[in-house]
């Protein structure tokens, strides 16, 4: 009886056994990297706002500190965003009649807020806290990134689940010294692992990955 | 009223067959529902299947509708939501940002909540400016730090959609200032005449800023005339009359150590109850240590001080006073009186003789409900025992006008029906609807030319009026209020008025007054200012930030003088009261309802869905009957019979209720409302249409006739039960005094936990804290405060009537009830509270059958729940033995209404539908502290984290805290003989374990009330 496949369907089979792994296999991984990509994440996107205000201006050029304007990023979960009367304390004087300020100097006539533009926004069942993270030698670049050369604010992390696990679960990667925590020019140094152990021991750093930590 | 459900089910009980079943029992058996001891086909579909009748939806043809558009739009949105980016967010920051706000922490501000017009203080909690959570004032006498589940529901009456909104004149939108060109000619006409039209109408008041105005207006119009109407008052005039001058009484349970209460439910019930149960619970904690008191009940109708009492008998109402009057003959030697019979005699030996042993350290107190007699009875005896002074203390009148409400009321009616009342003016009181019916106050009211009314809702009473003006709710207002001890609290404003023409009840008085347009800040602090003299501005802002003004006892007009101890009474004569009516004819009682109250608090989702303390009840009132009279009218459950009582009638469910007295029938008021809103309409029956003002709290004549209608009631008694068939499983561990003495470890043994390593999983060790919870038995009383502080701490939803009757109430923490006893017998019954969370088990059986790993254990021991992760197969729930756990079959969570969004804990994800949920411990607030501590560099102190259900309780019967710290307060609980694990032989090794029950009863008295006891014939 004459063979019902022809020699080649043995290649063929093989090929496209191999292939179909290849291919699901290859489409999970493309799906995975969308979704971290800054496409899905919104990492790496510049914002419009009604005011541009400038980040790489103020604290690159003029070395603000962080905590001028983000008041209780040492005391509350949420960092602050400053109000109107913040930018007045010093635009009344400075560049008090430039057109690119009017919405601030329109805001702080009337009364009404400025509308700015979230740019780190967490999903509303992750519960972050900001002191929290400070306290314990958690630097302001380590998760916004080189905010003094960015002229727009953008978002540095992907602010995945994944993302605060990596340093959740080993935290001594990231940590570094208390006084350094608001600078922007600090990077870490070469034996950072060995450091960041240290750290982690004298901040009294636990390694908390537990779902409550962050969902409630 | 009619109307019979299909869906839920109408009980029907054989109490023969509970009687055989009983007496095959040995020693003491506790039980849910007559339905349990029946094993009824409805009470084991509840208990074998954990969420019974969810296919319900596919039968009922509205429901199925309702199905198949959910499942369609979560079909099309489950292939949706893969696809969403979150939408961009904006960030709207102050201008000018407000001193002490910090985004992110709340604020918390301190006033009060008013009960019966007293105040009860309370803290606040703020979240940028919203008011989401009522917390005790610890600085407080009346409250200590606790609140009562009415008091948790205020922030959620602020919030509700159906409050008045508008000013209005004939149902027709109007300023204010047309409002006050009606007053301004009013007044017109009145000013010459005295004010001789002019009545003002307002609940108790205990405001001395109210109380100066309304002074000043009659002081200017002199033939007006101030009523007073609380429809759950009374109690201040039978004490006045028992005393013989208006005054004020206060108790002192922490020097008590007998105590008679003539239906007196003090640990729920007054303006000083949460103290009250404060002081009398402390006295039974660590028993073994310090001795315990005694506590005899008599009462009627089933109260929570009865249900924890020692000894308890239930009494006809007419057989009160002869209860007391023999009593009182006995303790003061006086000529016997013809006593009662039978149970109720060796009751009064024994009474009289442990009063008399603790002269000066005992205390009889009469309920708020009882008759005039009654409290007279109850003082003499106090005085004959020489407890004036000691435990009974008289003071000044705290009330600034104590007057008897409902004589009050009458004679407005009166006034009103004879023509001679031309302006009337409601100030937040709702009588058309609360009025008893034989004072016909609608009609009498209608006669009023025009018709002012101030209220948080377009009521009953506000549908009668030319004018209704919406109230400001008092964490919207300013104002003042007094305490039970005459403690004053001014009252803040949390939040601006929500609605712009909302006003205070000071608003509208200025409103008559030289000058009107007052705001409410300026009248109460100009007042204060009167009475703070130099130094205010200090002083004020004191008296604001602790709650309470220190150092302030004066009354307006009312010198502060000491208050005379009343003339020692002779001993009682024999002067007997009229005979109670035979055996057999009805007597009936009313009485608020134990949740909503009179009524106010109708339209609160939150307090109709609590299961009333002792029914178990939710959303409706019924005719409260005892087994034995059920039986003897042949009468069954949820059956709707027609009361007829002085000639008026009205329909009513029946609902057997084991303890209530004999031949009585309680009915609660609040029920039947038409103008409460959404929430409150439609619920139950109105018992003010049978209730006469002469006898506005009992009377008897009662005649009940069947009809064949049937009212299904949503009671949820027999939800969640724990599967006790297999084999005995010791819930509820009650043991005396004595026999703790002897055994102390008995109550452990009644149940062999297995050992610790006796488990196929890997042993976990907990390093850090390890968190726990301990509840004791003995100094709970079944309040339920605790379910509505959860309610409003975790953004729980209301599900609805109809929901609850299936058995899906969203409670993350409920207080079972259980009674021991024989149901046809009411003097044998006790009753049994035990609150439940989530247990948190160290090997939690959830946990192993979630396919997706949405129930997991934290490195401290809590057992937590991802909503995110879960996909709603229920395998969790349908393996926890406890039953805590719950699911959203619907979205029973309010997305939509505005008002109701700001309520919310902004600290607690809002649950969406096909999700589980349970009791976390708090685990924000765990959360939060930890970072607090953190932040200051310090671990996290003992007592530091108070859960919600911990924060509210008024007797400090739940404490949390850190069972890997032997030192903290939840370890030494847990270190007592008495701390059992519910359900421990299971190996489940929860967190959260009982402290036992321990009675101290009369040995002389063993028997019916004895909880050691099984039934005396």
């Amino acid at each position: 009886m004459p063979q019902t496949f022809h020699r080649s369907t043995n290649t063929l089979s093989k090929v496209s056994i191999f292939g179909a792994l290849f291919l699901v296999l290859g489409s999970l991984f493309a799906i995975a990297e969308i979704n971290r990509s800054g496409y899905v994440t919104q990492a790496g996107i510049a914002r419009e706002q009604p005011v541009p205000f400038s980040h790489q201006h103020h604290v690159g050029g003029m070395g603000v500190d962080c905590r001028y304007c983000h008041t209780t990023v040492e005391t509350s979960a949420t960092a602050g965003l400053p109000p109107t009367k913040t930018c007045m304390n010093c635009h009344s004087q400075i560049w008090s009649q430039s057109p690119t300020l009017e919405p601030v100097r329109a805001s702080f006539r009337s009364g009404r807020s400025i509308e700015w533009t979230r740019v780190h926004d967490l999903p509303d069942f992750a519960y972050f806290n900001h002191s929290a993270h400070v306290s314990k030698g958690v630097g302001c670049t380590t998760c916004h990134g080189p905010v003094d050369r960015m002229p727009l604010m953008w978002q540095y992390s992907s602010l995945q689940m994944e993302w605060c696990l990596d340093c959740h679960r080993a935290p001594e990667r990231y940590v570094r010294p208390k006084e350094e925590v608001f600078s922007v020019s600090w990077q870490p140094p070469a034996d950072q692992l060995e450091q960041g152990r240290a750290l982690v021991q004298a901040y009294g750093i636990q390694t908390r990955t537990s779902c409550s930590t962050c969902h409630r | 009223m009619s109307e019979s459900r299909s869906e839920v089910p109408v009980v029907r009980v054989d109490l023969s067959g509970v009687r055989r079943r009983l007496d095959g029992t040995q020693g003491r058996t506790y039980w849910k529902s007559l339905e349990e001891l029946a094993q009824t086909p409805e009470f084991l579909e509840f208990l074998h299947r954990e969420f019974p009748s969810q296919a319900s939806e596919l039968t009922d043809p509205k429901g199925r509708r309702e199905f198949l558009t959910l499942m369609g739009a979560s079909l099309a949105l489950a292939g949706l939501t893969g696809c969403t980016k979150q939408p961009e967010e904006k960030i709207v920051p102050y201008v000018q940002a407000p001193e002490q706000v910090v985004p992110g922490k709340p604020l918390f501000f301190a006033t009060a909540v008013l009960d019966g017009g007293y105040a009860k203080g309370i803290l606040v909690e703020s979240h940028l400016g919203r008011p989401t959570k009522i917390e005790g004032n610890p600085d407080h006498p009346a409250s200590l730090g606790a609140t009562d589940a009415c008091g948790q529901a205020w922030v959620l009456g602020l919030y509700d959609p159906d409050r008045s909104q508008t000013l209005s004149y004939r149902g027709e939108i109007r300023a204010w200032s047309d409002f006050m060109a009606a007053m301004r000619d009013a007044l017109g006409v009145q000013r010459p005449r005295q004010g001789v039209g002019l009545r003002i109408l307002t609940e108790t008041v205990t405001s001395p800023t109210l109380a100066a105005q309304l002074r000043e207006l009659l002081a200017d119009l002199p033939a007006a005339k101030w009523h007073q109407w609380e429809p759950t008052g009374g109690a201040v005039a039978a004490v006045g009359q028992a005393i013989g001058h208006p005054g004020s009484v206060q108790y002192h349970f922490d020097r008590a150590e007998v105590i008679l209460s003539l239906e007196a439910d003090f640990v729920v019930d007054g303006p000083a109850s949460l103290r009250y149960a404060r002081e009398y619970t402390a006295r039974r904690k660590r028993p073994g240590e310090q001795p315990m008191n005694r506590l005899y009940a008599v009462e009627s109708t089933p109260t929570l001080t009865g249900a924890i009492a020692d000894h308890r008998l239930p009494l006809r109402p007419s057989e009160m006073e002869g209860f007391a009057r023999a009593v009182a003959g006995a303790v003061g030697g006086g000529a016997a009186s013809p006593g009662p019979e039978g149970v109720a005699a060796a009751w009064v030996t024994a009474v009289a003789k442990d009063l008399k042993a603790h002269a000066g350290r005992s205390l009889v107190m009469a309920g708020d409900y009882q008759p005039p007699a009654v409290h007279a009875l109850a003082h003499e005896i106090n005085q004959w025992l020489g407890n004036v002074g000691q435990t009974v203390v008289y003071g000044a009148p705290v009330e600034a006008q104590p007057v008897d409400t409902m004589a009050s009321l009458a004679e407005l009616a009166a006034d009103m029906k004879a023509g001679r009342v031309e302006v009337l003016l409601v100030l937040g009181s709702n009588p058309v609807y609360s009025a008893p019916a034989d004072l016909e106050f609608t009609s009498a009211m209608d006669r009023v030319k025009l018709r002012v009314h101030l209220g948080l809702y377009e009521d009953e009473t506000a549908v009668h009026s030319h004018w209704h003006i919406p109230q400001a709710h008092p964490l919207e207002a300013w104002s003042d209020a007094r305490a039970y001890d005459g403690t004053a609290t001014i009252m803040q404003p949390l939040i601006a008025p929500l609605y712009d023409s909302a006003r205070s009840a000071h608003e509208v008085l200025a409103a008559l007054s030289s000058r009107p347009d007052r705001k409410g800040h300026d009248i109460v602090k100009d007042f204060w200012r009167t009475q703070l003299g130099g130094d205010f501005e200090p002083r004020w802002r004191r008296s604001l930030h602790d709650g309470l003004v220190a150092g302030w006892t004066g009354t307006v007009g009312v010198a502060a003088a000491a208050v005379p101890a009343p003339a020692l009474a002779p001993p009682p004569t024999a002067a007997s009261p009229a005979r109670p009516p035979a055996a057999g004819a009805l007597e009936i009682l009313f009485r608020p309802d134990p949740t909503i109250q009179d009524g106010r608090y109708s339209n609160l989702g939150w307090l109709q869905e609590l299961p009333k303390p002792i029914t178990k009840l939710t959303w409706d009132n019924a005719a409260l009957i005892s087994p034995a009279t059920a039986q003897r009218l042949g009468l069954e459950n949820s059956q709707v019979v027609e009361l007829r009582y002085r000639g008026r009638t009205v329909k009513a469910p029946v609902w057997t209720l084991p303890g209530q007295a004999d031949d009585t029938v309680t009915v609660h008021l609040g029920y039947g409302r038409t103008g409460a809103g959404r929430v409150g309409n439609g619920a139950g029956f109105d018992a003010n249409l049978i209730r006469t003002s002469d006898a506005p709290w009992s009377g008897a004549g009662l005649e009940l006739a069947k009809t064949s209608e049937t009212r299904a009631l949503a009671c949820a008694q027999d939800h969640w039960s724990i599967d006790q068939n297999a084999e005995p499983r010791h819930l509820i561990r009650s043991v005396t005094v004595d026999e703790y003495a002897k055994e102390p470890e008995a109550i452990k043994e009644q149940a062999e936990d297995p050992p610790r390593d006796l488990t196929l999983y890997p042993s976990v060790k907990y390093a850090g804290h390890a968190w726990g919870m301990s509840i004791d038995l003995n100094s709970c009383v079944g309040c339920s405060a605790c379910v509505v502080a959860c309610v409003a701490e975790n953004n729980i939803p209301v599900v609805g009537r109809e929901q609850v009757a299936k058995g899906r109430e969203m409670h993350w923490i409920r207080v079972d009830r259980y009674f021991s006893g024989r149901p046809e017998h009411s003097e044998t019954i006790r009753a049994h509270f035990q609150p439940l969370p989530c247990m948190h088990c160290e090997n939690a059986p959830c946990e192993q059958v979630c396919p997706v790993a949405a129930t997991v254990h934290s490195d401290e021991g809590l057992n937590e729940q991802v909503y995110n992760r879960c996909i709603g197969t229920r395998y969790c729930s349908n393996n926890c033995p406890y039953k805590v756990r719950r699911f959203n079959f619907l979205l029973y969570q309010d997305w939509n209404t505005e008002s109701l969004k700001l309520q919310r804990n902004p600290d607690v994800s809002v649950r969406s539908r096909g999700v589980m949920e349970k009791c976390t411990y708090c685990v924000q607030r765990i959360e939060q502290a930890r970072i607090t501590a953190h932040n200051e560099g310090r671990g996290i102190r003992d007592g530091e984290i108070q859960t919600a259900c911990q924060s509210v309780c008024p007797t400090q019967a739940i404490v949390f805290g850190d069972v890997n710290d032997p030192a903290s307060a939840v370890s030494r609980l847990k270190a007592e003989h008495r701390d059992y694990a519910l359900v421990g032989e299971l190996n489940t090794r929860p967190r959260t374990t009982y402290l036992a029950e321990v009675k101290n009863p009369n040995p002389e008295l063993a028997g019916p009330a004895g909880p050691g006891s099984e039934h005396h014939g």
